[in-house]
C-alpha cells in the first residue's frame, strides 16, 4: 500500500514536471525528402530549417518556448510521406513543415487540413493551392506564378515566335512543362519541340539533336540540377543556336558549377535563389556554408524563411493558436525590417500562394548576374 | 515439439490472430497505418511466395501487378463510380489474366532469365502508368480515393480500415493455405523440387507453373486494390522495380516456401525501417547491414533459422510447411 | 550527320555499359553471383578518389591510384570474403538479396557520409571537341571508347592466352573437375572479383567527368549492365562488348527517332526478345558456361 501511494506521488510529480516541461517547447515537425529522388532538395530544406530553429532558440524561442523539430524522411514516396505526416500529427504539432515533392504534398496535406494544422510546403505544383485548403502555405512561387513571368520574357524580351521545350519526366518537370506550354499557347508562341527526358539521364545527345532539328527561336529547359548541367554541356558541344532559357534551377550556382563554361549565356527567370544580390540572402548563404560546408540552393532559403515566418506571425498574434495563425497568414506581408529572417519581403494571399519580387538573370563568366528585377504581382 | 506439428501450427496461428486483432488498441493513427501497410504488403508477398517459394519461379513482376491492381481499383472507383467490391474483384481478375498472358511466353525460360524478363515487364508497366496520362493521370497521380463502405460499415477511420485489411489478409491466407495443401499445392512443390521428375510423373508442368504464376499475380492485384484506398492517393513511383526487389526480399528473408514466411518478411521490410528511424540519417544504412547480416547467418530466411533451431539433426524440411 | 552524332555518342555510352557488363558476366560465370549492386560498384570508386583528394589532400593522380586500390580491396576482396563466401553454398537467391541490400548500403552511405549533391570530377583527358564529318565529338568520348575496347581486348587475351586465364576458364566451365586437375579454384574466383573491381573502377573514372559523381548514379547503370550482358551473350567477353555498344546505340536511336517518353522501353523490348528467342545472347554459345 505504502509503495503504491509513493509510486502514485512520484507519478504525479513526473506528470506535473512533464507537462511543465511541455509548456516550454513548441512542436514543429519537418516531413521531408531525405532519400530517394528528392534527397538533394530535401537535405537543403532540412538544413535551412535547422539553421533557423537554432538561431531562434538561441534567442529564446517563440514567445519564450523553444522549438522542437524532428526531421522525418519521406523517401520521396507519397505513401511513406503520408505515414510520416500522420506520425507528426499524432504528436500534436503546432505547424508542419515540408515536403518539397508535389506528389507527396497532395496526399498528406489532406491529413493536415483535416487536423486543422497549418503546413508550410516547398512544393511548386500549381494545383496545390487550388484545392480549397486554407491551411497550406507555400514558400516559393507556384508554377502558375513563375511560368507567366518567364513566358512574358520569351515573348517580350527574347521576342521569340517558336520555342523548344526540354523537361524532366517527374511531377516537377511535367508540372512546369504543362504550365509553360499553356502560357506559350496563350501568347501565340509555337512549341516547336516537346522533349521529355528521364530523371538521372546522362546522355543527352539525342535530345540535343532533336532540339537542333526543331530550329526554334529559343530553348526552354526545365530539368533538375545534374541533368541541366549535362544538357548544357551537350548543347554547347553540338553548337545549339538560340538562347537557352530556364527557370530558377537552370541559373543556379550548382548548375553553373557543374556545367562550367557551358552555362555562360544562359538566361531566365529566377524566383528564389541564394545568389541574388540581396544582402540578407548573401549573409544567409555565408552562414549556411559555414555551418554545413556547402552552399544552399533555393530549398535552403525556403526552409529557413518558413520557420521565421511562423515565428513572426505567432509573435504577432501573441499565442499559439493554429487556426488563428492560418487566418493571420492569409494576406499578411512580412518585410525584412519586421523580421530579418524572412530575407525578402513576402506576402501570402488567401490561397496560400506567395508573392515576392523576382529577377531576370543571365549567367556571365560563371556567375549569375541579375539583369532586371520584376516587381510583386500585387502591392 | 516439431514445427510441422499441426497443433503447434494451430496454436501459433491463433496467437497471431489474437495479436493482430488487439494490436491497434494501443496505437495512434500512424501506428495503425503502418500495420495496415504491413497487411497489404503481406498479401503481395504471399502471392510472390506462391510463385517463388512454392513453385520455384523467380518473378520480379510482382510490383507491376500491385500497380495494375491499385490503378484498376482507383480508376474504376473514382472515374467510373464502381462500388469498391466490384472494382476489387476486377483488379484481381485483371491481374490473373495478365499474369497468365505474361507467364505463357515468360515461363519458357528459367531462373535468372525469367528474373530479367519479369524485371523488364515491371519497368515497362511503370512506363505505361507514367506516360498514359489520359488513363492514369500520369505522374500527377490519382487523389481522393475513398475508402469503401461495406454494408453500412465505413472503413474511413484508421482502425476500421485496418480491420478491413486484416479480413482480406485472413481470406487470402486461408485461400493459400488450402491451395498449398491441395493436390495443386503438391504439384507446385513437385515442380520446385524436381521439374523433370514431375513431368515424367505426368504432371503438366506448363499448366501448373502458369497457374501458380497467375494466382500469385492476382494476389498482387488484391494487394494493390487495398493499397489505393489505404494511401488515398496513388502515383506511378511506388510501383517500380524497387518494390519488386523489396517483395523478393520479404519472401527470402522470411523464409521462401514457408507459409508464414511472407508475414515475417513484411515485418522486416515494412516495420523495421520505421523502428530504426530514431537513428535519423543512418536508418536505411542500418537496415541494409541488418539484411546482409541476416542473409549471412540464415540464408534460408528467418523461418529457416527457426527450423534449424528446432530440428538440428533432420534434413532441411522446406517441403512440408 | 545527326545520325553520326547519335551513333558516336551511343558508342561512348555503350562502351561504359560494356565495361560494367563484362565484370558482371565474369562474376556470374565463375561463381554464380548475380551482383545487383554492380551499378553502385561503378558509382563508388569516384567517391574514393574525391575523398582522397578532399580529406587526404592528395593530387588527382595519386588519388586515382588510391581509388583503384581501394576498389580492389573493398569491391573485390572484401565483397568476396564478407558477403559472397558465406552465402555461396546456399544458392543464388540469398546472395541476390544481399547484393540488393549492399546496393542500398553503398548508396545511402555515400549520400550520408560524403554528400547528397552531385560532385564534379576532374577529367583525365582534355575537354576539347573534335569535328568529324560534321559531327561534334568530344575527346573524352573517343577516349572512353578506346580505353574500354582496349581493356576488354586485353582481358580477352589474358583469358585465352595466359595460363591463369585458361585456369579461370576451366573454373567457370566445371569447378569440380578444375579442382581435381589441381587448379586453385578459390584463387581463380578471387581473381574474377578483383578483375571486376578493376573494371568498374576504370568505368567510374572514365564516366564521372561527364556524368558527375552522385550517389544515385548506380541505378540506371546497373540495369544497363544486366541488359548488355544478356543481350550480348552471357558466356563470352566479346559478347559483353557487343551487347554494351549495341545497347548504347539503340538507346540513343530510340530517343532520337521514337517518342522520348518511352525511350527506356526499347532496350527492354530488345532484352525480352533476346531472352525469348535467343537466350544465349547474340554472341553466346548455347548454355555452356565459359568466360
Amino acid at each position: 500500500m505504502k509503495s503504491l501511494s509513493k509510486a502514485a506521488l512520484a507519478a504525479a510529480i513526473c506528470m506535473a514536471l512533464g507537462t511543465a516541461h511541455a509548456q516550454q517547447t513548441v512542436n514543429i515537425p519537418d516531413v521531408i525528402e531525405l532519400s530517394g529522388a528528392g534527397a538533394v532538395s530535401g537535405t537543403n530544406w532540412r538544413d535551412g530549417v535547422i539553421l533557423a530553429v537554432d538561431e531562434i532558440n538561441a534567442k529564446g524561442g517563440i514567445l519564450g518556448r523553444k522549438i522542437v523539430t524532428t526531421h522525418s524522411d519521406t523517401q520521396s514516396n507519397p505513401g511513406i510521406s503520408r505515414a510520416q505526416v500522420q506520425k507528426a500529427l499524432d504528436g500534436d504539432p503546432y505547424v508542419i513543415l515540408g515536403p518539397v515533392f508535389s506528389g507527396s504534398v497532395k496526399v498528406n496535406m489532406v491529413l493536415a487540413q483535416q487536423a486543422e494544422v497549418p503546413q508550410f510546403t516547398g512544393a511548386e505544383a500549381a494545383d496545390i493551392t487550388q484545392m480549397g485548403n486554407s491551411y497550406i502555405f507555400r514558400t516559393s512561387f507556384g508554377q502558375q506564378m513563375s511560368m507567366p513571368k518567364i513566358a512574358n520574357y520569351v515573348r517580350d524580351g527574347v521576342k521569340a515566335k517558336t520555342v523548344a521545350v526540354v523537361w524532366v519526366n517527374n511531377d516537377f518537370g511535367k508540372g512546369g512543362r504543362d504550365s509553360f506550354v499553356k502560357e506559350m499557347n496563350s501568347r501565340g508562341v509555337k512549341v516547336a519541340a516537346d522533349i521529355s527526358t528521364e530523371s538521372g539521364q546522362v546522355d543527352f545527345a539525342a535530345d540535343v539533336v532533336k532540339v537542333k532539328n526543331a530550329n526554334a527561336d529559343c530553348v526552354f529547359i526545365y530539368t533538375n540540377e545534374e541533368e541541366s548541367a549535362r544538357f548544357l554541356r551537350e548543347a554547347r558541344k553540338q553548337g545549339v543556336k538560340g538562347p537557352l532559357l530556364g527557370e530558377t534551377t537552370l541559373l543556379g550556382q550548382k548548375v553553373i558549377e557543374l556545367a562550367g563554361d557551358a552555362a555562360n549565356g544562359v538566361r531566365g527567370h529566377v524566383g528564389l535563389s541564394a545568389d541574388i544580390p540581396v544582402p540578407a540572402v548573401q549573409e544567409f548563404k555565408a552562414k549556411f556554408n559555414k555551418r554545413f560546408g556547402y552552399f544552399p540552393d533555393h530549398n535552403g532559403i525556403k526552409g529557413y524563411s518558413a520557420v521565421y515566418a511562423i515565428k513572426y506571425a505567432t509573435t504577432k498574434i501573441g499565442k499559439f493558436d493554429r487556426k488563428l495563425l492560418a487566418k493571420t497568414l492569409h494576406g499578411m506581408t512580412i518585410t525584412p525590417a519586421m523580421e530579418p529572417g524572412i530575407l525578402i519581403e513576402t506576402t501570402w494571399d488567401e490561397h496560400g500562394d506567395i508573392d515576392r519580387i523576382s529577377f531576370l538573370a543571365e549567367v556571365v563568366d560563371g556567375k549569375q548576374k541579375i539583369t532586371q528585377t520584376l516587381p510583386k504581382l500585387g502591392k | 515439439m516439431k514445427l510441422t506439428d499441426r497443433r503447434v501450427q494451430a496454436v501459433a496461428g491463433l496467437l497471431l490472430v489474437g495479436v493482430l486483432i488487439a494490436a491497434p488498441l494501443g496505437l495512434k493513427p500512424h501506428g495503425i497505418y503502418l500495420l495496415s501497410m504491413w497487411a497489404v504488403m503481406s498479401i503481395a508477398a504471399i502471392g510472390l511466395n506462391l510463385t517463388l517459394g512454392y513453385a520455384g519461379q523467380i518473378s520480379l513482376a510482382q510490383a507491376a501487378f500491385v500497380g495494375i491492381g491499385a490503378y484498376c481499383s482507383a480508376i474504376l472507383t473514382t472515374s467510373y463510380g464502381w462500388p469498391f467490391g466490384a472494382a476489387f474483384v476486377m483488379a484481381a481478375l485483371l491481374c490473373f489474366v495478365i499474369g497468365w498472358l505474361l507467364g505463357y511466353p515468360a515461363l519458357r525460360v528459367q531462373h535468372h532469365y525469367l528474373a530479367f524478363v519479369t524485371l523488364a515487364f515491371t519497368t515497362l508497366v511503370f512506363l505505361v502508368l507514367r506516360n498514359e496520362e489520359w488513363l492514369t493521370k500520369g505522374i500527377y497521380g490519382i487523389s481522393g480515393i475513398n475508402r469503401p463502405n461495406l454494408f453500412g460499415w465505413s472503413t474511413k477511420a484508421p482502425r476500421d480500415f485496418y480491420y478491413f485489411c486484416l479480413i482480406v489478409l485472413a481470406g487470402v491466407s486461408w485461400f493459400t493455405w488450402r491451395l498449398v495443401r491441395s493436390p495443386w499445392g503438391r504439384a507446385f512443390m513437385a515442380l520446385r523440387e524436381n521439374p523433370v521428375r514431375a513431368s515424367s510423373l505426368g504432371v503438366d508442368t506448363r499448366r501448373y507453373t502458369l497457374m501458380a504464376f497467375a494466382i500469385g499475380s492476382a494476389l498482387g492485384g488484391v494487394a494493390g486494390a487495398l493499397y489505393a484506398p489505404l494511401v488515398e492517393f496513388i502515383d506511378p513511383t511506388p510501383f517500380a522495380l524497387s518494390l519488386s526487389l523489396n517483395l523478393l526480399l520479404m519472401v527470402i528473408v522470411g523464409g521462401s516456401g514457408y507459409f508464414f514466411g511472407p508475414f515475417l518478411g513484411a515485418i522486416v521490410s515494412v516495420l523495421l525501417p520505421e523502428w530504426l528511424r530514431f537513428t535519423d540519417g543512418l536508418y536505411l544504412i542500418i537496415y541494409a547491414v541488418f539484411v546482409m547480416a541476416l542473409m549471412v547467418v540464415c540464408p534460408a530466411g528467418l523461418l529457416g533459422l527457426v527450423e534449424k533451431i528446432f530440428k538440428p539433426l533432420s534434413k532441411s524440411g522446406k517441403a512440408a510447411p | 550527320m545527326a545520325l553520326l552524332q547519335i551513333l558516336i555518342s551511343g558508342l561512348a555510352t555503350g562502351a561504359i555499359y560494356a565495361l560494367v557488363a563484362v565484370g558482371f558476366m565474369l562474376l556470374w560465370q565463375t561463381s554464380q553471383t548475380i551482383n545487383f549492386a554492380q551499378g553502385e560498384f561503378v558509382m563508388l570508386p569516384a567517391f574514393f578518389v574525391l575523398a582522397a583528394m578532399k580529406f587526404g589532400g592528395l593530387s588527382f593522380g595519386m588519388a586515382l591510384l588510391v581509388g583503384m586500390l581501394a576498389s580492389l580491396i573493398v569491391l573485390g576482396l572484401l565483397f568476396k570474403v564478407l558477403i559472397v563466401n558465406p552465402m555461396l553454398r546456399h544458392g543464388v537467391l540469398p546472395l541476390v538479396i544481399s547484393t540488393i541490400a549492399l546496393a542500398l548500403f553503398l548508396k545511402e552511405g555515400v549520400k550520408e557520409w560524403y554528400a547528397a549533391e552531385a560532385q564534379s570530377f576532374p577529367a583525365v583527358w582534355s575537354n576539347d571537341n573534335l569535328e568529324i564529318a560534321g559531327a561534334v565529338v568530344s575527346v573524352q568520348n573517343l577516349v572512353i571508347i578506346a580505353v574500354a575496347v582496349a581493356a576488354v581486348l586485353l582481358l580477352q587475351w589474358f583469358l585465352a592466352r595466359t595460363r591463369t586465364g585458361r585456369c579461370m576458364q576451366a573454373t567457370a566451365q566445371n569447378p569440380a573437375l578444375a579442382r581435381i586437375l589441381g587448379i586453385r579454384v578459390e584463387r581463380m574466383i578471387l581473381y574474377t572479383f578483383l578483375i571486376n573491381a578493376a573494371l568498374v573502377a576504370l568505368a567510374s573514372f572514365l564516366i564521372s567527368p561527364i556524368y558527375l559523381a552522385k550517389f544515385s548514379n548506380g541505378e540506371t547503370l546497373g540495369l544497363a549492365a544486366f541488359i548488355a550482358a544478356i543481350v550480348g551473350g552471357f558466356n563470352q567477353v566479346r559478347g559483353a562488348i557487343v551487347g554494351g555498344l549495341l545497347l548504347g546505340v539503340v538507346d540513343n536511336l530510340a530517343a532520337a527517332y521514337i517518342s522520348t517518353q518511352y525511350r527506356g522501353a526499347i532496350p527492354l523490348f530488345v532484352l525480352i526478345a533476346v531472352i525469348l528467342f535467343r537466350p544465349q545472347g547474340l554472341l553466346g554459345r548455347a548454355e555452356e558456361r565459359s568466360v
